[in-house]
Parts: structure tokens; sequence; C-alpha cells
């Protein structure tokens, strides 16, 4: 997995709630068998004005000159600021896909729907809770100097902008560790095997139904 | 000591191990694979060089993609390309490692959530995940069932594990009978209307009370199905004994000298009388009318006889905005009655609604009746090849072809439109799925949840009309 220690970057403001993952990234590009280039459909029915088709080039398209990312000052963003229940709906990790694919290395949000939220750490993608009242002053500051950056350091758990001012946020200790050191957590669940299989010794002896049934 | 719910003795029962920073390993009994969401996770295991755990635990079925029209040609036959190399994809992926899949020209191929409990994979106390959002269903069996990423859906490939953090408990309790005409769907969008569809984020959601008791597992399957539009990665409903009696005899189900063991183990999955839920919403069923949803999210939503909401009337400027931007895209009016909404077209089906309970609604009420001139199109698409077999055998086809009424082959169709079956730009549907999104069910649709009955109800009137009155009418 990419590591996430700190970034710099661009903040693109998304000012709407329960921002779904059909939004992030519309049904017709899931049938992909690939984990990347998703970035070109990211927001797909917001960012163009026709209807996208998978494997088509995006270069020509018509683009919608009000969505936030087509708009010069915010080309090459990499932090998306949003509001509440980011990332609602379908469990599609080709939500996260898409963002990381675009270029955008974290997330700052109110707060968020749990399968995305689980699905960003996997990809070393940054889901940053704030408060109501601090993604607010970011949306109003954002809005004040458009295109401004923001500093997001995961060791020490803050956001910095450009003034100085310094926005904390909790992150759960095992990802944090996975991100900032590129874990892999299947190999570190495979670490545990033996407890796995003690386990499964238990259960097959209280649920043997739940064994050597589907074949 | 308090007592437990019924969350906390499945997750207790599930724990691997606790870890010092913690997360918790959890169990998974059961994996479900489909097309959209297992082909990246399959090629991260080969890439890793990595074999699955536990073959047994696994069942896949194509879904999302597989066309509903005429098939017999089976995979070759699907004419998107895309697709069709998604659905190859999953058949080569559970050849290789021998997964049990039904392919799509199997009878029992359907959609996961329906063909899951049907073949009593599902099983209550077991934990059940799936790459799809739509898993927490499976609760209604008393079963620990959520959905995962692909990532997750390698990772319990892998490993049998999930990382995993334990969920608050939140009660739902419905108390009361159900109005007549009133359903299980109406119930459901009811609550998320009450506490939004970021209400039980964070939260297992147990769904209780009489009126959730009096309901068919059916029934209790669409309220969990749709547990996950309030936020709640998981739905819950106590074992009892129609819980029980729906097992007997299915093919995965515990064999008969393992059944009385299984019986003894179920009836133990309730929640304690003494248990503490860290939140608690009553809900009384005498309020709950047949629901239509009017804006782009489930918490949209109102009773039949209702009228679609004034942006001048919301309690702050924000809920303005949504509103204002939900009318838009939608093409309503302000202060408008739901029943003038003109329908296109009508979609019955998803694993939200496409049981043999579902199509025998919907029946009763197209029964003798045509459907309006005006709507374009009307979809049954029943959710498995056994569903489908079954009502066919009640003669339900017969009744849906006559009123004019098109009877599909299962998958998930026009709930997300990844598959032929789409709205067109700027169509109003009555539609018995889960969500209402822009763009859910086809660039520019405008999506209704309803129930069966009401969807079957807009389907002879052209417009949404109380199903109540309807049949009154007849
Ligand atoms: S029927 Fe709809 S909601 Fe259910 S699994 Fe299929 S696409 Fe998802």
């Amino acid at each position: 997995m990419k590591k996430f220690t700190t970034h710099t970057g661009v903040v693109a403001p998304l000012d709407r709630v329960n921002v779904d993952t059909d939004m992030i990234i519309p049904k017709q590009f899931l049938k992909s068998i690939k984990r990347s280039g998703f970035g070109p459909n990211l927001f797909d029915e917001l960012r163009y004005l026709d209807e996208g088709q998978p494997d088509q080039d995006c270069s020509g398209r018509p683009i919608n000159p009000d969505f936030v990312l087509n708009k010069p000052e915010y080309a090459g963003s990499s932090i998306l600021l949003a509001r509440n229940n980011f990332g609602c709906g379908s469990s599609r990790e080709h939500a996260p896909w898409a963002l990381d694919d675009y270029g955008f290395r974290a997330v700052i949000a109110p707060s968020y729907a749990d399968i995305f939220f689980n699905n960003c750490f996997k990809n070393g993608l940054l889901p940053i809770i704030l408060t109501e009242d601090e993604v607010e002053e970011l949306f109003q500051a954002v809005a004040a100097a458009p295109g401004m950056s923001l500093t997001v350091d995961l060791e020490n758990q803050k956001v910095v902008s450009p003034d100085g001012k310094e926005y904390s946020f909790e992150v759960d200790d095992f990802r944090k560790h996975c991100l900032l050191n590129g874990l892999d957590d299947i190999g570190l669940t495979l670490e545990h095997a033996d407890d796995i299989r003690a386990y499964e010794a238990k259960r097959r002896a209280e649920a043997p139904w739940l064994f050597d049934a589907i074949k | 000591m308090a007592g437990k719910t019924l969350y906390d003795k499945l997750w207790d029962a599930h724990l691997v191990r606790q870890n010092e920073d913690g997360s918790s390993l959890i169990y998974i009994d059961r994996q479900i694979l489909h097309e959209v969401t297992s082909p990246q996770a399959f090629e991260g295991l080969r890439m890793a060089g990595r074999k699955p755990w536990r073959i047994d635990a696994n069942l896949a079925t194509p879904d999302h993609n597989v066309p509903t029209t005429e098939r017999a040609g089976g995979v070759d036959q699907i004419v998107d390309p895309v697709s069709r190399i998604q659905v190859k994809t999953l058949d080569e992926n559970c050849d290789e490692y021998g997964i049990v899949e039904f392919k799509m020209l199997d009878e029992r191929q359907g959609i996961v959530h329906v063909v899951g409990p049907e073949q009593g994979m599902t099983l209550p106390g077991s934990t059940v995940v799936c790459g799809d959002s739509h898993t927490s269903t499976h609760g209604a069996f008393g079963a620990l069932a959520h959905g995962i990423g692909t990532s997750e859906v390698e990772h319990v490939l892998a490993t049998q594990c999930l990382i995993a953090k334990k969920m608050k408990n939140l009660l739902i309790k419905v108390e009361g009978d159900l109005g007549v005409g009133v359903t299980a769907k109406d119930v459901v969008l009811h609550v998320i209307g009450v506490i939004g569809t970021a209400g039980g984020t964070g939260f297992a959601m147990e769904f209780g009370g009489s009126a959730i008791r009096s309901l068919s597992v059916e029934g209790r399957m669409t309220i969990c199905n749709m547990a996950i539009e309030a936020g709640a990665r998981v739905g819950l409903v106590a074992v009892d004994d129609k819980t029980i009696e729906y097992f007997k005899g299915r093919p995965f189900s515990p064999t008969a000298d393992q059944w009385e063991a299984a019986v003894a183990n179920w009836k133990n999955l309730v929640s304690d009388d003494d248990a503490q839920f860290d939140k608690v919403v009553e809900i009384n069923a005498a309020d709950i009318k047949p629901q239509v949803t009017w804006g782009t999210s489930p918490e949209m939503v109102v009773a039949v006889d209702g009228t679609v909401p004034n942006p001048a009337n919301a309690k702050d400027a924000d809920e303005a905005n949504s509103i204002t931007r939900a009318l838009e895209y939608m093409g309503l009016n302000a202060d408008q009655a739901i029943t003038d909404i003109k329908l296109d077209r009508v979609f019955i089906g998803s694993c939200t609604n496409s049981r043999i309970e579902d199509m025998r609604a919907a029946a009763a009420v197209v029964k003798g009746r045509k459907v309006a001139s005006t709507v374009k199109q009307a979809l049954v698409v029943p959710g498995s090849g056994l569903v489908k077999a079954q009502a066919e055998a009640e003669g339900l086809d017969k009744i849906f072809v006559e009123a004019g009424l098109e009877w599909r082959e299962p998958g998930c169709s026009m709930c997300l439109a990844m598959n032929p079956d789409k709205l067109g730009n700027g169509e109003h549907c009555a539609s018995t799925s889960n969500r209402n999104f822009e763009g859910r069910q086809g660039f520019g649709g405008r999506t209704h949840l309803v129930s069966p009955a009401m969807a079957a109800a807009a389907a002879i009137t052209g417009h949404f009309v109380d199903v109540r009155d309807f049949e009154l009418n007849s």
C-alpha cells in the first residue's frame, strides 16, 4: 500500500452534503476489472455535460465549467474538502480508486459513510474528520483564497493552513500505523494464522454446520 | 452485569483476537462474490501469490451485469463487451479456485442477497460479507452481515477474517399493528425519513417490536436491506420460529443430524431483556402510511397522501438548498401532490423487493387490470431463477404479461442499470429498489422508491396512487 506521511496540496471545495459513491464514480465505469484508470471519470456526471461511457477518451468531452474541478484555480488539487456523510451509498471501492487515480491524497469532511471511510485507508487515501465548524471555516478560507493549499501531517495528526492555523484530528492507531508505513494488512493478519486456526477448531466443535457445507 | 444485545453476541462469538491497538480480528463464516467487486480481489491474491484460506466459505453468482432478457446463449450472448468480460472473469476465477458458482444459466443464479438465504448459505448466527453494501439484508436472520470493499474481499479470501472495530448498538422499535396495504418497505422508508441517511452511521441497527415480529422473513429482509440507506452497515432482526422454519431443508442448511444442535444454538440469538443499547428510536406502527420518495436521497420521503416539500419551510439554509437542488433534478414543484407525479417506467425487482412475496403482492394489484398507456415500460425482475420458477408455478408471470408488464430473467437490472435496463434522461420511475440517487437508474433518470404494491398500482394508473384506496375501488 502507498505510504502517507505528510502532504501539501491545493484544496478543492465540494459544497454539498451526502455525496454518494454513485456520484463519485457512476456505475458504468464499474465494469472494469482493473484498479486503475478511474480518474478521468471521477465525478463524471457533475464534471461533464454528456453521458460518459467506459473506455472512452474523455479529452474531447464537453465539460461543465461550473464544477469545481473544472475551474482553473483548482487544477491539480489533491485535497478534497467536503460536507457531511461523504461517500454514502454503494460499497464500491472504485470510489477511493477514482479519487486516488485523479490525484487526491486526502479528504476533509465532518463525517463519512462507514464503508467508504474504511475503503480509503486501504488505498493510501486519508479521510480526515474535522468538526462542522472547522470545515465551514475552511470552506470560507478557500472561498476567500481560491487555490490555497493545506498541509496534512499524519504523524502529528494535524491539518495546517497557510496562515499557520492548526486543526487536529483523530485517527485510529492501527490505521495510522499502516498508512505511515505503507503496510499490507493481509500480511499483518496472516501473522496471526495460528489464532485463526485455533478459532476455527473451537468453532467447528460448536457449530459444525458452518463448515464443509458449500461445495 | 447488563445483558447482551444480539450484535454483542454475534461479535463475541466471532472474535478471533483483540489487537493491542483497539482493532479486532473477526472470523467470517460466509463470503458471497459477484462479478463487479471481486475481479481486483482475485487479481490481488494472485499477485501476492496467496491462496484462498477456505474454499467452502465462498459462494459466487453474477448479478449486476447480466441481461434480463432472453439469455439462452449464456455469457457469450452478453452484448456489452465490458460486461461480458467481467462476468467471464468471475467464472474463470471461480473455476480456477474451485469456488461454487451459480453461473448465468444455472437456475439458482440471481441477486446475491436473494440467493444466499434461499440456499441456506446465510444462516442464523453466522457472519456474512459481500462486496456490496446491501449485505445488511442477511441480518434479517440473526446473522452479522455487512458490505465490504474490494480490498476487504481480498482480505477475507486470504485470511477468512476481517479487521474490524466494534460498532455501537441502535434499536429501532416498531410497536403496534401495521395498517392494511402498509408493507415492510414502507416501514423502512419511514424509519429512514425519521432518522435520516446518516442516522445509523457507526451503529449496528437492530429492528424489534411487535410490528417487526409480525413480518415474514422476506419482509424483514426488505427492512435490513435498507439499513445501509440509514447509514448502518449492519441491520439485524432477532431469531424466532419463523426464522428457524425458513431454513428447514435448504441446500446448505445444517444436515438432519446437526439440525437440533443448530436450532438450540439459534434460539439464543436475541437481545437479552436487560441488554443496553447506545440509542433507541421508538416508532408507532400505526403512524406509517405507504411511502414514496420524492427526492434524490432515501430520506427524502413522504407518505403517498402528502406533498413534495417546499424549501421555504426548511429548518435551515442547508436543508433548503438540498431540497431546491433535488426538486430541480427531479423536475418537481414544491407543494405538488405526490399523487400528481406521472410515471414513465415502473421497475419491480432488486434485492429489496424481488422475492416471491413481492411478486405475489404486485401480481395481486395488477391482476385483471392493464398498465396505463402513458407508461412506456413496466418491468418485473425476479430475484433469482428459483423465485422465477416459483412465480411461474403460481401463474404470476401470466398475470403480469396479461396486464402489460414484462416478465424478465433474474438479476439486478434497473436497480442500478449496469445492464441494458435503464431510464432515459428525465424519466420518472416507480421503483421497488433502494436508491434514488442522481443517475442511479440511468443518466438523468428520476427514481421514486416505493413498495411492490405501490409500484404495481402506479403502473396501472400512470401516476402515484394510494394503494389502500386502489384496492377498495376495484
Ligand atoms: S439489486 Fe441493486 S442494490 Fe441489490 S445488489 Fe443488485 S445492484 Fe445492489
